[in-house]
């Protein structure tokens, strides 16, 4: 079997600038004010006769590095990883959204992505025109549309609506149609990254057929997912991502059992590393620990388990009598969110900070079956968003446990979530 | 999906710096999609506003008035020989809104696209470029309006209409240039956008477009043509009226070379910032 993309030594490396970020983007203003400051500072450290200490306030990150492998035509690979392993900038180089810092890809081919679903869709135009502007933007030919344009809209069901613009279409209806396009594309190669796909189920559901076709017709499928489940359904071999670095290639089974077994338990709920976050940064979450009752630190949690969650953080200062609004999600797997445990809505407001302190969050008689659980962070203190890790940042492991005390639980495809009930009977 | 497609035998080699090998073959090979979005902005813009086309119209003949009022009543500037002062501000304006809103569409087409950017491959430069065959089309709309204000005036045109296009090429050029180099600082740098409009605001009152530029004195000419609208202008009147509007072609020349000096830096900063767009927004 011929090479379909074949990788060799890749790296991606960003950079960060330390500054206080505000927002998420840059500004003029911000640029111009820093030279000058810099300027200021160079000045009266000559005049000083000191030499200058240029601090380089920039640190380089790589988010992918020394990525070696080959992926054979014709194979279906799944790529593993937590967050931030990589996985989706990996995808990101493959689909020439970005460029690679180091090393080269070469790929045979044409290579489509499912996370273009609907790029380019503007809410103006009719089906009809968002059908060769999407067709165009996904890489077809004016030609190629034109032929495949029967198909596209009998596939997407929506003729009677060819001409109205797609602003007036429901989501569903919108979703066929964008989707219709993408189908028609006849990839050699094809990337899915369902982390980035988050559509309605309906739509999870449709990518994974289409994906069922193309591996069917032996074309090359790359497919990032946390769902090991589908991971197994469609992939014949596994790459398993850690902090940039592939630690492990094989077989999907063997892949996966790595994943779980090594990667996931090795999980650190550490977040003074993390960059992907939002806020002021007054305060900064740092760890998150899990503990029991004895205070012990949990690597995984049974179901039923009395659990304490607690949330380090450094402050930039102390200070009482704050407002405080600390919160965290619960996502299981799937990418489903399942809940928000919110101090706001337990009434515990008003707080003190200190310099380096923590938030505990009781959550008695853990009632969620076993599943990997990605949790989201935030914390605003009078209003003002200090901290907020979107994604991700910390997991809870959790098997099963004895949550009723009967050792039974309920089925599996009944359902992720466990209710402390009990039943009784009465003469009516 | 059919499996009959054959497999294509292409080869893709990515490597850091390697779009730059095949950059503007890449360019060729995504004109259509060039076309599909110029397309796009041009039936979105019409499609948008209820007035649409009427716009188009109404925009710079209400400024022609105003400006003909001000400058060539109550400043009493004097028109290019016999031309009717509307018409020579008529004559000017179509170039200058074709920059005003080449600048402006272009500088935020990046961000408009941010979506496009970020989720699929293709040589960015398009973008930016395709708002700028959109405000042609406006462009295209006013020239229409110049011909019957002509025939309302009874000015007839001369041979140098025939040069027409090459103007419109260099008023293309002329708004390129800024147009990428601001579209990639608009995006890594979210305030340009608040500078945008004042500058054009500026750039109206410093560019001959209220008055002609043979109000401006002899010796400042030179250094007055720097700003290269002065030459789009002035050569757009020249083709126009004739002979009856006189063409400074010293002035003019350097017009040009500055216009191209500034397509090159600006095809050059977008180039330079292209490469890590994808990593902003």
């Amino acid at each position: 079997m011929p090479i379909a993309i074949h990788a060799e030594q890749l790296g991606k490396s960003y950079t960060l600038y330390h500054q206080r970020e505000r927002s998420r983007y840059l500004a003029l203003r911000d640029l111009v004010t820093e030279r000058t400051q810099r300027i200021w500072r160079t000045t009266l450290d000559m005049i000083r006769g000191r030499p200058g200490a240029l601090s380089g306030r920039s640190e380089e990150f790589w988010a992918l590095r020394d990525l070696s492998f080959s992926v054979q035509q014709g194979e279906a690979v799944g790529i593993i990883g937590r967050n931030g392993a990589g996985k989706s900038t990996l995808l990101k180089i493959l689909g020439r959204i970005t460029e690679p810092s180091s090393g080269r890809v070469t790929i045979r081919g044409r290579v489509a992505s499912l996370l273009e679903v609907g790029t380019g869709f503007h809410p103006e135009l009719t089906g009809r025109e968002n059908v060769f502007l999407n067709g165009s933007v996904l890489g077809m030919s004016r030609a190629e549309i034109r032929r495949k344009f029967d198909e596209i809209v009998a596939f997407a069901d929506v003729e009677r609506f060819l001409d109205t613009p797609v602003k007036r279409y429901s989501s569903g209806m919108y979703m066929r149609l964008a989707f219709a396009v993408a189908a028609h594309l006849e990839p050699e190669i094809l990337l899915v990254d369902e982390v980035l796909a988050v559509g309605d189920a309906e739509f999870q559901k449709r990518c994974l057929g289409k994906m069922n076709d193309v591996v069917g017709e032996g074309r090359t499928v790359l497919f990032v997912s946390h769902n090991m489940a589908a991971i197994h359904q469609f992939c014949s071999r596994g790459l398993v991502l850690d902090r940039g670095q592939i630690v492990f290639a094989g077989t999907v089974e063997q892949a996966t059992r790595f994943y779980t077994s090594h990667v996931q338990l090795l999980a650190s709920n550490d977040l003074s590393e993390r960059k992907d976050r939002q806020g002021s940064q007054w305060l900064r979450f740092t760890r998150v620990d899990i503990l029991d009752a004895e205070g012990q630190l949990l690597q995984q949690v049974l179901s039923g388990q009395d659990i304490r969650l607690r949330f380090y953080y450094e402050a930039q200062q102390a200070r009482s009598h704050v407002a405080v609004n600390v919160a965290f999600n619960v996502r299981n797997s799937q990418g489903m969110l399942l809940t928000n445990l919110n101090s706001t809505d337990v009434g515990e407001e008003d707080q003190t900070i200190y310099r380096s302190g923590y938030f505990e969050c009781h959550w008695p008689r853990f009632n969620l079956r076993a599943d990997s659980y990605s949790c989201a962070l935030f914390c605003a203190i009078n209003g003002e968003t200090v901290d907020w890790i979107q994604h991700a940042a910390f997991v809870i492991t959790v098997e099963d446990g004895n949550f009723h005390g009967t050792g039974k639980l309920i089925d599996r495809s009944q359902g992720d979530l466990l209710v402390d009930y009990t039943w009784s009977g009465g003469a009516a | 999906m059919h499996s009959s497609t054959p497999h294509s035998e292409q080869l893709l080699v990515i490597e850091p710096g390697g779009r730059a090998h095949h950059y503007w073959y890449d360019l060729w090979r995504y004109r259509e999609l060039f076309l599909i979005l110029a397309w796009r902005d041009v039936s979105v813009r019409y499609k948008q506003t209820v007035i649409g086309l009427l716009w188009a119209l109404i925009r710079p003949l209400l400024t022609m008035v105003v400006f003909t009022i001000i400058f060539g009543r109550v400043a009493g500037l004097p028109s290019d020989g016999p031309i009717p002062y509307a018409l020579m501000v008529f004559a000017g304006l179509l170039p200058w809104s074709l920059f005003a809103a080449s600048i402006n569409d272009a500088a935020n087409s990046l961000i408009e696209n941010e979506r496009l950017i970020s989720k699929v491959y293709f040589p960015r430069l398009i973008i930016p470029a395709a708002t700028i065959i959109a405000a042609l089309i406006d462009l295209a709309i006013g020239l229409l309006l110049l011909v019957i204000m002509m025939v309302v005036y009874q000015t007839l045109p001369s041979w140098q209409i025939l040069l027409l296009p090459g103007f419109l090429l260099l008023a293309f050029i002329t708004s390129l240039g800024p147009g990428l180099w601001l579209s990639a600082l608009n995006l890594k740098y979210r305030d340009v956008r608040y500078i945008i409009p004042f500058s054009i605001q500026i750039g109206l009152y410093i560019s001959p477009v209220g008055f002609s530029s043979s109000v401006i004195p002899e010796q400042w000419r030179l250094i007055y043509a720097l700003n290269p609208m002065v030459g789009v202008i002035d050569g757009f009147r020249w083709a126009l009226f004739g002979g009856q509007s006189p063409l400074y072609w010293p002035g003019f020349l350097i017009s040009v070379s500055v216009a191209l000096l500034l397509l090159w830096l600006g095809v050059r900063r977008f180039r330079d910032m292209e490469r890590s767009l994808a990593d902003w927004v």
